[in-house]
């Protein structure tokens, strides 16, 4: 099975929900289309659970590299706070 | 005479024109004039010269490369302007000129003005144009944003983020977003995010500002840095008010930074609702292809002209009622199997889909052999074509043969849709259908 993407997958159960409102099946068409939403919508719960959290800036090291470091919310919003400790302060760039 | 008295001074002209000079650049070393420009050229040199002119007369201008580099707006011909700066005089050619050092456009600022230039030269080049937009993906694994480290605008963000969806895998390259470089940080930052593969979507941003806070955001450089990132890009520039170019080529404008970030990502509740609503449909929708199904089933059990086959009929009508129970757990089995899923429970939940669908199709060939059965036996198939039966003792007796009838008898006649009841007035027992069609 090519990978399917969470929008191409949404979207073909969106279309397999309209076709069978529109009715008109047989039952056995019915029930495959069924099987199939089943499935998809299964995928979609699943890519839903799989992302993890992961927060990380960008620095640049003394030689210029790039590198990501985790990246910590509080850090930046207790600035007031005064409990910097030092290479805070440091521009990123 | 006088010429005689008193001999005539001749100047060198180098030497008058030295003295204009002096004279000339003494009297305006400072001042301001308006005008409209016109002749406008720009030397290899980076160096402009141009012609202030009103209804009535012309001043040379020229402005330095150092300059006109400072100057935000596009000048052009016909701009009205205001300049400032000295007047001086050429001696080579013997011409005065405004020496500008200042320009600025009658009216209105020239950050505005440079803004309106911009974004209507960039409308012209197709970067705003709604075709290439590129679409948000619904789910983004993974969220570039450029922004500040410091500001507020982040913290907003990732707020908002988490709010909605508590684990997203977000990546921040942090950048200037104000004053002296910041245009060249942020256009680093869309480059490198948007060449990583796993980037999803950029946010771009920053809180509000004065015009001159949020100026990096209309610099032609971060404009073209959007335009040709292949990755969809939001952006999120001061408050609700503010537009900046950055907001016209991004593929998205958010009013706010947090306003992007509820752009970036839907609530993970409004996903799951979302599934949920399609799931419930689907069900229903099946569950009424059962019921219709057996409807039609049914229908063909009760219609009277089954009387003959009572008997088997009566086991159909079981086998019906239990197939449909058969399916309806089985539907119920599979939501169940739906709202449970969890990523550690794969293998065994697949296994139970695949004994579920070979037990679907099982009942599925049973009840289609069922129908078809039904549908061999039936004399409807014949009704419909055009023939009729007939009944007598209201609707009783289906008559077989004309013995069965007799005179001033009442009979019923049956269509595949309706009937008629109607009185016997002769009988010709010995008449063949055939006869009667060769006479037509």
């Amino acid at each position: 099975m090519t990978e399917l993407s969470f929008e191409k997958a949404l979207e073909e159960l969106e279309g397999i929900v309209k076709k069978m409102e529109e009715g008109g099946l047989s039952l056995n068409d019915s029930l495959t289309l069924f099987e199939k939403g089943v499935k998809l919508s299964r995928f979609l719960r699943e890519e839903l659970e799989k992302t993890e959290r992961k927060i990380e800036i960008l620095l640049k090291d003394e030689k210029g590299k790039v590198k990501a470091k985790p990246f910590r919310l509080e850090e930046t919003s207790s600035k007031e706070g005064g409990s910097d400790s030092g290479d805070d302060n440091d521009p990123p760039f | 005479m006088s010429s005689t008295t008193k001999p005539e001074k001749v100047y060198s002209v180098r030497e008058i024109t030295r003295l204009i000079k002096l004279q000339l650049e003494n009297l305006f070393p400072y001042l301001c004039v308006e005008g409209e420009i016109s002749d406008f050229k720009r030397a290899h040199s980076g160096h402009i010269y141009f012609t202030l002119k009103d209804e009535a007369s012309q001043l040379h201008a020229v402005m330095w490369r150092a300059t006109a580099q400072q100057v935000a707006f596009e000048l052009e011909n016909g701009l009205q302007v205001i300049c400032r700066g000295a007047l001086k005089v050429y001696e080579v050619r013997g011409q005065y000129q405004l020496m500008v050092e200042a320009v600025e456009p009658k009216g209105k600022g020239s950050l505005q003005l440079a803004f309106e230039q911009l974004k209507e030269k960039l409308r012209k080049e197709g970067l705003f144009d709604p075709e290439i937009k590129k679409k948000l993906p619904l789910l983004p694994k993974k969220i570039g944003i450029v922004t500040s480290s410091k500001g507020a605008a982040i913290i907003d963000i990732i707020r908002t983020l988490e709010r909605r969806f508590a684990k997203l895998n977000i990546l921040i390259f942090p950048v200037k977003v104000q004053g002296e470089g910041a245009a060249e940080e942020i256009v680093e930052g869309i480059d490198y995010l948007s060449r990583l593969t796993d980037i999803d979507v950029i946010i771009i941003g920053r809180g509000g500002g004065s015009i001159e806070d949020l100026w990096a955001f209309n610099e032609e450089k971060v404009a073209r840095a959007i335009f040709r990132s292949p990755i969809p890009i939001i952006s999120a520039v001061g408050h609700e008010i503010d537009f900046t170019i950055a907001d016209f080529v991004a593929d998205i404008r958010a009013s706010t930074p947090s306003g992007a970030a509820e752009i970036v990502i839907d609530k993970k509740d409004s996903f799951i609702a979302r599934i949920e609503s399609l799931e419930d449909k689907m069900s229903h929708c099946l569950r009424y292809s059962v019921q219709d199904q057996k409807q039609t089933v049914m229908n063909l059990i009760h219609n009277h002209v089954f009387q003959n086959f009572k008997l088997r009929v009566l086991n159909l009508s079981q086998s019906v009622d239990d197939l449909e129970t058969r399916v309806k757990d089985s539907i119920k089995n599979m939501q169940q199997q739906m709202s449970e899923v969890k990523s550690n429970a794969f293998l065994l939940e697949e296994k139970a889909a695949n004994i579920m669908r070979c037990m679907l199709q099982n009942f599925m060939a049973k009840w289609e052999k069922l129908s078809m059965e039904l549908h061999n036996l039936s004399p409807l198939n014949i009704l419909k074509k055009g023939y009729t039966l007939c009944w007598k003792n209201g609707r009783k007796h289906l008559i077989r043969r004309i013995e069965e009838i007799t005179k001033q008898e009442k009979v019923t006649v049956s269509f595949y849709r309706g009937e008629f009841t109607c009185m016997v007035e002769g009988i010709d027992k010995d008449k063949f259908i055939e006869s009667r069609i060769k006479k037509q």
